[in-house]
C-alpha cells in the first residue's frame, strides 16, 4: 500500500532534504557522490533543496544525538505531508558504534518514523540509489530475514557396561557404531 | 581569447563521454576486498561466542535455551561491517560477502537467527580445561541477552569472577 502510495505521490520527481544529526560526515559524502555525474540522481528527478519545507524526501545521517534531536523534529514536521524519510548509514538505522554513549540517544526512529533503511558504514552509493529504487518501486528489496538450525546428532550416553575386554584391549563397544 | 577557451571546454567536454553508470539496470561489480554483509554458516559454527565477544557495536547476542541449544542472533541495525567477527571466528564460519544492497522498509530483514547445537561432555556434563588465549576470549558460563529487546547484556548473573563455571555440577575429584 506504501508502494503504491509511493508511485501515485512521488511519481515525478523527489525533492531530497540532506538531514545529518551528528554523524562522522561520511554517510554525507556518498550521499553527495550521488548527485555527482557518475551516478547521476537527476535522471530520477532526485534534487538536492535546502529547505525542509521543499523536500518530499528526507535522507537522515548519523544517530539522534541529545543536541540535535529537537531540531530533528522541527525539520521534520517542517516538510510538507506526503513525506519519506530514508535512514542512511548504520549510525541512522541503528545507533551507530557508539549507541551506548552519553551523548546518543540512538537510531533515528526514536525521534521520527523511518520509511526505509540503507544500512552500511557508509553505504555505498549503489546501495543508496538502490534504496531510492525499492523505494520508487523499481527493483524488489533483496534482504529477507535467515533463520538457521543445527541438526542435533545423537551422542552415545558413557556408561562402564558398554567397555568390554578383548584382546587384552578395553574396548568402548558404541565408538564403533556411530 | 575567451572563444578559444570555450572552444577548449567543449573538447574537453566531447572527449570526456559519457560517464554516467547504468546503475540500477545493470549491476554494479564491487572491489574484490570490498566488506559487506557478514553471512553466517550454521554448518561450521562451534557457538564459541567469540563474535558476540568481539563485535564492536555488540551487534551479535547470545542466548542459552538449556544445555544444548544455544541461539546466536545477529541484528546488522549498527553493524560496522569491520569484519571483526569473520576474523576472529576459529572455524571461518562468517564470511564477508559482497552483498551491499541491503535496504529495506523493516529493520529487521538485516538480521539472522542461528540456532546452535552444543554438545556436552557426557561424563560431567560440562567439562573444561585450561583456557587458550583463543578460549579466553569466548564466552563463559550462561548468557541470557534479552532478545525480545534486542540488547546486549553486559554483566550475566549466571558468571562470578574466580569461580568456577559448572559450579552447579558438583564433580568429585579424588
Amino acid at each position: 500500500m506504501l508502494k503504491n502510495l509511493c508511485k501515485k505521490m512521488f511519481g515525478r520527481s523527489l525533492w531530497v532534504y540532506h538531514a545529518n544529526s551528528g554523524g562522522c560526515n561520511g554517510c554525507d559524502i556518498e550521499v553527495l557522490n550521488v548527485l555527482t555525474p557518475y551516478y547521476d540522481a537527476e535522471r530520477f528527478g532526485i534534487r538536492l533543496v535546502g529547505s525542509p519545507r521543499h523536500a518530499d524526501v528526507m535522507l537522515c545521517q548519523g544517530p539522534a544525538m541529545r543536541s540535535t534531536a529537537k531540531a530533528l523534529k522541527r525539520a521534520y514536521e517542517a516538510m510538507p505531508a506526503p513525506k519519506l524519510v530514508f535512514a542512511i548509514g548504520s549510525c541512522a538505522c541503528g545507533g551507530g558504534l557508539w549507541f551506548d554513549s552519553y551523548s546518543v540517544i540512538g537510531p533515528v526512529e526514536k525521534i521520527i518514523t523511518v520509511n526505509y533503511y540503507i544500512p552500511g558504514c557508509p553505504p555505498r552509493p549503489e546501495a543508496i540509489i538502490y534504496g531510492v529504487a525499492v523505494a520508487l518501486g523499481l527493483v524488489e528489496k533483496k534482504t529477507a530475514p535467515v533463520q538457521l538450525k543445527q541438526l542435533e546428532y545423537p551422542i552415545p550416553q558413557y556408561h562402564p557396561s558398554d567397555l568390554h575386554v578383548r584382546d587384552e584391549l578395553v574396548v568402548y563397544e558404541k565408538v564403533e557404531k556411530i | 581569447m575567451s572563444i578559444l577557451s570555450k572552444l577548449k571546454e567543449t573538447i574537453v567536454c566531447l572527449k570526456a563521454g559519457r560517464v554516467t553508470l547504468p546503475y540500477p539496470a545493470q549491476p554494479q561489480p564491487v572491489p574484490s576486498k570490498f566488506r559487506g554483509r557478514p553471512i553466517f554458516d550454521v554448518a561450521k559454527c562451534t557457538g564459541c561466542g567469540g563474535c558476540a565477544n568481539n563485535c564492536p557495536a555488540r551487534e551479535i547476542l547470545v542466548f542459552d535455551v538449556c544445555q544444548e541449544i544455544r541461539i546466536l542472533k545477529y541484528l546488522g541495525r549498527r553493524c560496522a561491517y569491520c569484519g571483526r567477527c569473520a576474523d576472529v571466528c576459529p572455524e571461518k564460519a562468517i564470511t564477508m560477502s559482497h552483498e551491499f544492497e541491503n535496504a529495506t522498509n523493516s529493520i529487521g530483514d538485516i538480521g539472522q537467527k542461528l540456532e546452535l547445537f552444543m554438545s556436552t561432555c557426557q561424563r560431567c556434563g560440562r567439562c573444561f580445561k585450561e583456557p587458550s588465549p583463543l578460549e579466553q576470549l569466548k564466552m563463559k558460563g550462561y548468557r541470557f541477552d534479552d532478545l525480545q529487546n534486542e540488547r546486549w547484556i553486559f554483566r550475566s548473573q549466571s558468571y562470578l569472577e574466580n569461580e568456577p563455571v559448572s559450579d552447579d555440577i558438583k564433580i568429585e575429584m579424588e
